[in-house]
């Protein structure tokens, strides 16, 4: 057989990266569900108001791990957009690898420092300068419930979780569903937080902040798995992969009792026309209601080059740190401003608590960054806790002390 | 997985010299040759380089040795997908070939619209998983799917829920994957068949062979290669499944349903552990040549003792 030389030229694909045009923003994030997609169309009309064009890039996937993965490879192919919705250590990370954009002068134009609590503007700087902007507080350890349900079943309101086991008892026996829940990762943790803060903030700080060995296997997260793994019997047995929003319309249409989930569940109640109090009552989720565990969502800004580029990027931090957007995008998901001394008659019940609790639990340092939403860990050691939580969830025969003793040994291996 | 290896198709030697139509063949595969070796083999290698790498969020490149594999197989959720990889990949194997060889034999006892039934069973494959994982997700639900309709028939007591069970949970993969697939190996089957010598059979009955004896003995031996290409084809189905737990479980009830390319990805991605992901991802190619090689080395020994 007579042998062939291929030929092979040498191809340089060289990919262009400046795809971004004159004064365009381009703008990652998965605000998706009917109320957080009405909140972000908000921003999307401001910024027209501007002259600005605002490039929408939104993947969806309820905790934003999908975003996170696009993120990546845009990152990788040296084409970054404007600005993403990352949050909490992650934001320390891309500081880290050198993407971020120092945006101190926005920040001091519109006085940041003083308009933001400490705790806050910490997280939004990577090495003291600004390189995100702060758009909304979030509560976690809420408990949504539908009072009708709950008159129907001849249940109170549960504040302590003793109190939330005689109800979901009495709820369960009147046919209904005592926990709407989702059998995704996130939300397994976001119900188990909720838990383990009622333990105490010491034990909260001391196991999903600094990952004290001890706390991570004492007697108190024995306890916490304990009574996580009750919760499973109230959990109707399609909730397998369920997303958090069909969750909650569960009980919006009065299928199910209670949620434990963050207050963005209440942009899905407005959205459906409840009112809160009357359709639905917020309160703490049991035991916790001096506490307050926060999810602050952010805009971090990346290097992008071009002068209209730079100032459409610079007009987006400006505008989501002014007050008429603050007020307005947290109306629609149902968020607090992060803003401090904002007016709050436009707020609900819900909204009003939330703020009060916020000033209140940041006085006493019972302000905790949510584990389940990236606020406390970074990816790599969520993911390990979320691996143990959620595999216990739906395990039938790991005890509590086997878990805690796991919990440990998979942080311990991941951070080491 | 498809890549196409160009076939050199003149043998005869020709009198040198330069001529287009010699050279046009390779002008026009160059640039596949090149999208191949690059983005195929090309990122193979890198992924390779990276699992010896401690490549966190992004890749880096300071060299761990074989760290990132010992972390892997200590990691629980690691053999857990290896595990369910083994008991899905036999079971989807060997019951979409016994299922696939049965349809094809049936359908070549010249049955009246042989043709339609042949698409009803073909149009599966015509799906993609993410269809496929849906619609099933749907059907094995229990609290609205088979489970429900069979209490609402008045089973009161009927239970199916594998879809929430986690030791079961990885057999519902195996249905949906079946469901798919089967029809596909049974197009294979059917064409080997028919390519099966009409006299050899006759011979057969005319030596007082039953029917059952001339497929045992004398029509399914002669399908080997047909068996092996259906083998080739299903098993690396199976090892690179994605889609299917994606849209079927996302991986639960926890992690119970997870494979290793569900692993792969959210270790690569979500979890900014490039490297074990990278490890993990060697570990599934490893896997594949295992079939492969074997595979890849009889069908060109037969090719040269052909000659």
């Amino acid at each position: 057989m007579k042998k062939i030389a291929l030929g092979l030229t040498a191809v340089a694909l060289s990919l262009a990266a400046n795809t971004s045009q004159a004064g365009q923003v381009e703008v990652l994030h998965w605000w998706t569900s009917g109320g957080e997609a009405a909140a972000i169309d908000v921003l999307k009309q401001e910024m027209k108001e501007q002259g600005d064009t605002w490039k929408d890039f939104a993947v969806a996937g309820g905790g934003g791990e999908s975003a996170m993965t696009v993120l990546k490879s845009r990152a990788i192919a040296v084409n970054p957009p404007s600005a993403a919705q990352i949050k909490g250590p992650t934001i320390q990370e891309w500081g880290d690898l050198g993407f971020l954009e120092n945006i101190d002068d926005v920040a001091k134009a519109g006085h940041w420092d003083q308009l933001l609590p400490p705790v806050v503007s910490k997280i939004m700087k990577y090495d003291g300068h600004y390189v995100a902007v702060p758009v909304n507080v979030h509560r976690v350890n809420w408990l949504w419930a539908n009072p009708e349900v709950f008159r129907k079943a001849g249940a109170s309101i549960p504040t302590t979780w003793d109190q939330f086991f005689v109800a979901a008892d009495k709820i369960k026996k009147a046919g209904y569903i005592p926990l709407a829940h989702g059998g995704q990762a996130w939300q397994d943790a976001t119900l188990f937080e909720a838990i383990a803060l009622s333990e105490g903030t010491d034990f909260y700080k001391a196991a999903f902040v600094d990952l004290k060995d001890d706390a991570l296997k004492g007697p108190k997260m024995v306890d916490a798995f304990t009574k996580f793994k009750k919760m499973r019997q109230y959990v109707d047995p399609g909730f397998s992969g369920r997303d958090w929003n069909v969750a909650t319309s569960m009980v919006i249409n009065g299928k199910a009792a209670m949620q434990i989930m963050g207050d963005w569940a209440k942009g899905e109640f407005t959205a459906a026309g409840k009112r809160p109090g009357i359709d639905y009552v917020c309160i703490p989720a049991p035991g916790t209601s001096g506490q307050f565990t926060f999810n602050i969502d952010s805009l971090a800004m990346f290097k992008v080059s071009g002068k209209d580029t730079q100032k459409a990027q610079r007009d987006l931090a400006r505008l989501v740190m002014e007050p008429k957007f603050q007020e307005v995008f947290n109306l629609k998901k149902g968020s607090i401003p992060v803003r401090l001394g904002m007016p709050r008659d436009k707020f609900d019940a819900c909204a009003d608590s939330s703020m009060d609790a916020f000033n209140a639990a940041s006085a006493t340092g019972d302000l905790v960054p949510s584990m389940a939403h990236g606020m406390a860990v970074n990816s790599m050691i969520q993911g390990a806790m979320f691996d143990v939580i959620t595999n216990f969830f739906n395990s039938d025969s790991m005890t509590p002390k086997q878990a805690a003793d796991k919990l440990a040994r998979s942080v311990k291996a991941v951070s080491m | 997985m498809n890549t196409n290896t160009p076939h050199s198709g003149s043998k005869s030697a020709r009198p040198s010299g330069f001529s287009l139509t010699d050279w046009m063949p390779k002008i026009v595969l160059a640039p596949t040759m090149v999208i191949a070796i690059v983005c195929i083999y090309g990122y193979m290698i890198w992924t390779a380089v990276l699992s010896f790498t401690n490549s966190r969020m992004l890749p880096s490149y300071k060299f761990v040795g074989w760290e990132q594999y010992e972390r892997l197989f200590n990691n629980d959720r690691w053999m857990v997908a290896l595990t369910n990889l083994g008991i899905f990949g036999s079971l989807f194997i060997l019951i979409c070939l016994f299922l696939g060889v049965m349809l094809a034999i049936f359908l070549d006892q010249k049955i009246r619209a042989e043709g339609v039934i042949r698409t009803i069973y073909l149009y599966p494959m015509a799906i993609s998983f993410i269809v496929t994982g849906t619609a099933w997700k749907w059907l094995l639900n229990p609290t609205n799917g088979i489970q429900k309709l069979m209490i609402d028939m008045g089973f009161v007591n009927f239970k199916f829920d594998w879809l929430i069970n986690p030791h079961m949970v990885v057999y519902c993969l195996v249905i949906a994957a079946v469901w798919q697939a089967s029809g596909f190996v049974m197009a294979l089957f059917l064409a080997g068949l028919r390519g099966v010598d009409g006299d050899l059979i006759k011979a057969a009955h005319l030596d007082g062979a039953s029917t059952f004896t001339t497929y045992r003995r004398i029509i399914l031996p002669s399908l080997k290669p047909v068996f092996f290409s259906a083998l080739v084809i299903l098993s690396h189905i199976a090892i690179k499944s994605f889609d299917l737990v994606q849209a079927l479980t996302n991986g639960g009830p926890g992690y119970a349903s997870d494979l290793p390319a569900n692993f792969m990805y959210t270790y690569t991605f979500s979890r900014s552990q490039i490297g074990m992901g990278s490890a993990s991802a060697m570990v599934m190619l490893g896997c594949i040549l295992a079939i492969l090689v074997p595979y890849l080395y009889s069908e060109l020994r037969g090719e040269r003792s052909e000659k």
